[in-house]
């Protein structure tokens, strides 16, 4: 049981601290959360800047053009740069979390050296295409369907709640290559580019206002086969893939930053007097404890990565669990500092949560969480 | 930085598992609590063996004829304690290892005053603090004597205490989940096994996340030492060894609400222990003044 830093890991993080010091003042004004094409723009230069400095694809292989640092050295990273209110990965969230490890892990040398060099520059951006209107925690029943014609895969159907597809270059597309087939077995994973013709991108609306996400309408879309990762019918195991990318290390940074925001919360309940409120001042102290150990927890999942090696394991789950909800308790939390304050939707704090809400939702439920957990750690038989 | 047990830690905590096992196993927890010579009696046998295995010696150092190790590691038999429900004033004979003779073997019992109360007076060998006009009190948890020792206010806490009464809640909270898992997987309702049903998963899933959170947080603590993350750590113990405890009565359906299940044991431990040394209102506070 160590938690502490090698020389060499804090060489890493003071040079790390050092150029952050010098580039985040060069940083072009943060834009109006509203506005998607300056987000990208924004995201994407934050990118190029971490790209020039050596910090781009940090724990990403060396043979993938990233960095090969160890969990460890990431886990300093995310901290850090939290630390100083560095952009998140924002737009660059697909890209770099999900798509790119994917491709790095499961990819031909072709496939990695066409898109991941653009990820890691900021120069191309990714949206996620799994969830169908009919398929949503219940992935596997998607039916966009690609049908070979000749070294093309031509591709109809629809997908939805797809994040960033407004400002994306590039899909990561779930598609069903083979409907005779159980339906976890026929499914194959392509990257579709966004300008194909036939891609409809319909932008949906948020309850925050913001158009994050969209609908995606595919209309006999020609997607080459040589843009097919892993083999076809295997998207699944690529996808499950994919998916522990996610919920492994998706939500490390945002621990650091609700650290950040709680401490913030005490200030401003110790300045407009809501701290002398014995029951407001005891629910910070539990969140307090809350995340103290998720982050806590977050350094044990990446012992147990760095142990391992690869792949996060099903501790995402269980952190994912208890982070989104705490992550809702936080921001229910500010609304009790601000007190009427709150309904104002030009403070941070309102559209943070608001924007909270979708934390139990997105990247898989609570409930299917709750169920992964359930057969995949505890061992409980399957069932409805 | 690799926060997880070394090998010679699980090593320690596996042996301890084993002595637990043979020596306070199922059959003694159910003869301590139905048995003939049921109630308030220690085993000073065992006592004496927890002394010899360095249960209470574990952080002297070996100069003074201790085992030499540290808060991790005392923290990681704590948590079997918890996990086997092993009854006695283990924190305060543990804590006074140093100080009263004859403690760091086992041959002597200590008990120690705190918030009001005092467990196992009448075995004790020696009461730390005053326990001038103690009167009994009809415990809750039968294997727990307690007195209520009436004009004591609530001092400050003793952090080792606070982070070992957490470990062993963690155990608890651990062993718990286990015990819902085993019976969801066995217990066959509508044709099929109950651990099948999204109802009772969900209870279980949520009984390892308590525990799991419950361990980063104590385990983490017994490393730093920091009295803020052991605050933290004992509200997160409490709340995980309580609720799991409940959780796990429920998934037992009716068997759960009876006294030959063991569920009630750790639920009634675990209250104990919530009221001991750091209250949760108490540790939210400690919390909040450091943000």
């Amino acid at each position: 049981m160590d938690l502490t830093w090698t020389e060499e890991e804090e060489d890493f993080r003071a040079r790390l601290k050092a150029w952050l010091g010098l580039a985040l003042p060069k940083l072009p004004a943060k834009p109006d959360p509203m506005d998607w094409p300056g987000r990208r723009a924004y995201d994407t230069t934050w990118q190029r800047m971490l790209y020039d400095a050596g910090y781009a694809g940090l724990h990403w292989p060396v043979d993938a053009g990233g960095q090969g640092a160890t969990p460890t050295q990431h886990l300093i990273f995310l901290e850090e740069t939290e630390r100083a209110g560095a952009p998140y990965v924002g737009a660059n969230f697909v890209g770099l979390l999900h798509a790119g490890p994917t491709i790095a892990a499961e990819g031909t040398a072709a496939q990695r050296a066409r898109w991941l060099p653009p990820v890691l520059r900021g120069d191309e951006v990714w949206c996620q295409g799994f969830s169908e209107p009919d398929a949503g925690s219940d992935l596997a029943s998607l039916r966009t369907r690609a049908v070979r014609d000749g070294d093309h895969y031509v591709v109809s159907g629809s997908k939805i709640w797809t994040s960033h597809a407004e400002v994306a270059d590039w899909c990561e597309l779930l598609v069903r290559t083979d409907p005779a087939a159980p339906k976890h077995r026929g499914i194959s994973w392509l990257a579709m580019p966004m300008d194909a013709p036939g891609v409809t991108v319909r932008p949906l609306r948020t309850l925050a206002g913001s158009t994050e996400f969209a609908e995606m309408f595919l209309d006999e879309v020609r997607v080459p086969v040589a843009n097919r990762v892993g083999d076809e019918n295997d998207g699944w195991r690529v996808t499950m893939v994919t998916l522990s990318f996610e919920r492994g290390t998706a939500f490390v940074g945002e621990v650091v930053a609700c650290r950040r925001t709680l401490g913030e919360l005490a200030a401003a309940a110790r300045a407009n007097g809501r701290w002398d409120d014995q029951e407001l001042r005891r629910r910070l102290g539990r969140l307090n404890a809350e995340f103290t150990a998720l982050w806590r927890l977050t350094q044990w999942n990446v012992s147990e990565a760095q142990r391992t090696g690869g792949v996060p394991g099903t501790g995402g789950s269980v952190f994912k669990l208890r982070y989104s909800h705490a992550r809702q308790e936080l921001y229910d939390a500010a609304a009790a500092v601000l007190g009427p304050e709150s309904l104002d939707l030009s403070h941070d704090w309102t559209l943070d949560r608001l924007s909270s809400l979708s934390y139990t939702i997105a990247a898989g439920t609570s409930q299917i969480q709750q169920n992964i957990v359930a057969e995949r750690i505890l061992g409980l038989p399957k069932g409805r | 930085m690799d926060f997880r047990p070394t090998d010679d830690q699980r090593a320690l905590q596996a042996g301890l598992r084993d002595l637990l096992e043979g020596r306070f196993g199922r059959e003694r927890l159910r003869a301590a609590v139905d048995g003939p010579d049921r109630g308030p009696g220690l085993d000073r046998a065992l006592w004496r063996e927890l002394g010899a295995a360095g249960f209470f010696a574990l952080r002297l150092p070996e100069e003074d004829g201790g085992v030499g190790l540290g808060l991790p590691e005392a923290v990681l038999v704590f948590e079997e304690a918890g996990r086997a429900l092993l009854p006695g004033p283990l924190v305060a004979t543990h804590l006074a290892a140093g100080t009263v003779a004859g403690a760091a073997t086992g041959e002597t019992v200590v008990t120690m005053v705190d918030g009001g109360l005092v467990e196992w007076l009448d075995a004790a060998d020696r009461v730390l603090g005053d326990a001038a006009g103690a009167v009994p009190v009809r415990s809750v948890d039968p294997l727990t004597p307690l007195h209520r020792v009436p004009g004591v206010a609530r001092t400050a806490p003793h952090p080792e205490a606070v982070l070992l009464t957490a470990a062993e809640q963690l155990g608890s909270a651990v062993r718990t989940t286990d015990a819902a898992v085993q019976y969801a997987r066995e217990r066959e309702q509508f044709g099929r096994p109950i651990g099948a049903f999204q109802a009772v998963k969900q209870l279980c899933a949520q009984m390892l996340v308590r525990a799991e959170l419950a361990r980063s947080a104590v385990y983490a603590a017994a490393v730093t030492a920091d009295p803020v993350e052991i605050a933290g750590a004992k509200l997160l113990a409490d709340d995980a060894a309580v609720r799991n405890a409940r959780d796990c009565l429920q998934v037992h359906g009716g068997m759960g609400f009876t006294w030959e299940a063991d569920v009630h044991l750790h639920l009634k431990r675990a209250w104990v222990r919530a009221e001991r040394w750091q209250t949760a209102g108490a540790a939210a506070e400690v919390l909040a003044g450091a943000l």
